[in-house]
């Protein structure tokens, strides 16, 4: 059995896995940004789809010798535009996904049967990278997260406003279903980026536990969407970093780490024990 | 000048026709009540003007660029939305605009005074959860007028309020008519806490409507006919009161018109 932490060889490893941790550092940052509004717009579960429908269309180009970052974003984009298309209302959405992510899966699993490379690179689209992020991924990552800042940056007031007040966003003018397909758009491109790293089956832990954390400790538009960017920072990084000496995939450590915060978010806030007091007034 | 118009606005879910070839106006500066038993689509009219609420026939028009602010009838399920008093009200001034809430001086000054005038500053800092439904009531207030709209659509604005709030927040839509000439749609089930600012009564009952003035609409004899059953209306030291509307098994406080 492989020790789960192990740092002899530390300084020789790091410089591996220096795109590993731009790249991670990147996702940390969109991530759990976007992860905040996947929250209020009640999207959690519609991640999980639209990371399914990623990880087919990267399984896909792989078969077909594609760009699979490519692929990736093929995938996800055509899942975030079903979705926002068709699942406007929160029941309809759960149905819609829960259909699509088994069929995604079932695609996906498909091409990476036929697909006659390394057993290895299969598996790191579902369960995550070890240290393989390459130079042409971290473009690409780099480029989405650039992209996807931006556009948050430039909608942000209407995207809260259409997010936490939807009809009163209407009537001051607010474009809200055109805000509603932006918004799926960016998360498509957020989440082809994640499954690059950390796998389509854990996207969650990245994209919705630091948020959730997050929104269990405050309600300021401020420090929400920045105490859940640090804590996807330090899941993520941190997660690089422990992996690193074991050898092991990345994505157990990012899980676990992003878990904990948030079940220190829980019982911070918890009524019974808590000290932060969610419930009452302060 | 006409800020709103409808004409021949019907809408009807499934067999149930909420209303028939529906065409009123809403002039600038306006102050209407839009009064009328459950069911009868008021709060249905509010979200067909906003135009979230599509019509089966018949037009709704607005003034090109007139702007409008909503309050929407108070949920418990916004209690769990995650945001600060202060920023829901800024919203209201500025959301709908791109860009970040930078906290500039000006917007600061803009959310206090309106927080102040609905006599809840103090609640600023406070997360929307913990709001009670007043307080709730009366932020939404302060949000719909941070923005100097020209049309406010209040549904229920009252609701939740004890009298002397409902006094105090029906004299602010007063208030807001006077120093921005905003027009207003005031959905209640009472008319007496607004009735010496209301020019004109909307009445919206199963069989019809009627607008006219408070004086004109609020009768024995016009309402019997709305109703096809025998109401008195009552006018007591400047108060009206409604007896005999049917529908009043379900809703005992529904009598008060």
């Amino acid at each position: 059995m492989p020790t789960l932490f192990d740092f002899s060889d530390y300084d020789r490893l790091i410089p591996l896995v220096t795109n590993s941790l731009i790249a991670g550092a990147l996702l940390a940052l969109v991530g759990g940004l976007i992860g905040v509004f996947v929250i209020t717009r009640q999207l959690a579960f519609a991640v999980h789809g639209v990371s399914e429908l990623s990880f087919a269309g990267a399984a896909v180009f792989l078969l077909f010798g594609l760009d699979v970052v490519l692929g990736s974003i093929v995938g996800s984009i055509t899942a975030a535009i079903i979705i926002g298309t068709l699942g406007a209302r929160v029941q309809e959405r759960n149905s819609l996904v829960a259909v699509l992510m088994p069929f995604g899966l079932g695609i996906g699993i498909l091409a990476l049967s036929l697909y006659p490379g390394r057993a290895a690179n299969k598996f790191g689209l579902l369960t995550g990278q070890i240290v393989t992020v390459d130079d042409p991924q971290v473009t690409w990552l780099i480029a989405i997260s650039v992209s996807v800042l931006i556009a948050i940056a430039v909608f942000w007031r209407p995207l809260v406003f259409a997010s936490l007040d939807s009809s009163v966003a209407v009537a001051r003018g607010v474009k809200v279903d055109l805000i509603g397909w932006l918004f799926m758009i960016l998360l498509g491109l957020v989440v082809a980026a994640a499954v690059q790293i950390i796998g389509a089956l854990l996207v969650l832990s990245l994209l919705v536990t630091p948020a959730a954390a997050a929104l269990r400790l405050s309600s300021s538009q401020f420090w929400v969407p920045v105490m859940s960017i640090g804590i996807a920072m330090i899941s993520v990084v941190g997660g690089i970093l422990l992996a690193l000496g074991g050898g092991l995939p990345i994505s157990p450590y990012v899980t676990t780490i992003s878990f904990l915060f948030y079940l220190v978010a829980r019982i911070l806030t918890s009524k019974r024990f808590g000290i932060i007091g969610a419930g009452g007034r302060k | 000048m006409t800020l709103l118009k409808t004409t021949d606005a019907s809408l009807s879910f499934g067999t149930r026709a909420i209303w028939d070839k529906l065409s009123f106006a809403v002039e600038k500066g306006e102050f209407i009540a839009l009064i009328g038993a459950n069911g009868t689509g008021k709060s249905t009219l509010l979200k067909a003007i906003i135009g979230v609420q599509g019509l089966d026939s018949g037009s709704i028009e607005l003034e090109d660029g007139a702007s409008i602010s909503y309050i929407p009838q108070h949920r418990t399920e916004d209690s769990a939305t995650p945001l600060k008093v202060k920023d829901l009200v800024r919203l209201g001034l500025d959301g709908h605009k791109p860009g970040l809430p930078l906290p500039t001086l000006a917007a600061k000054e803009k959310v206090t005074a309106a927080l102040s005038s609905v006599q809840a500053l103090e609640l600023a800092n406070e997360s929307i959860g913990n709001l009670s439904g007043g307080e709730m009531q009366r932020v939404r207030v302060a949000q719909a007028m941070i923005g100097s709209p020209d049309l406010i659509l209040a549904d229920e604005p009252l609701s939740n309020l004890d009298l002397n709030q409902q006094l105090v927040v029906s004299e602010l839509f007063e208030q807001q008519r006077k120093k921005t000439g905003a027009a207003v749609l005031f959905v209640t089930h009472d008319v007496n806490p607004i009735i010496d600012y209301v020019d004109k009564v909307l009445y919206l009952a199963p069989g019809g409507y009627r607008m006219g003035t408070t004086e004109e609409v609020m009768q024995s004899e016009v309402l019997s006919e709305l109703y096809g059953a025998d109401i008195d209306v009552v006018r007591n030291q400047g108060r009206i009161v409604v007896i005999g509307t049917h529908d009043h098994a379900h809703h005992p406080g529904e009598d008060w018109v």
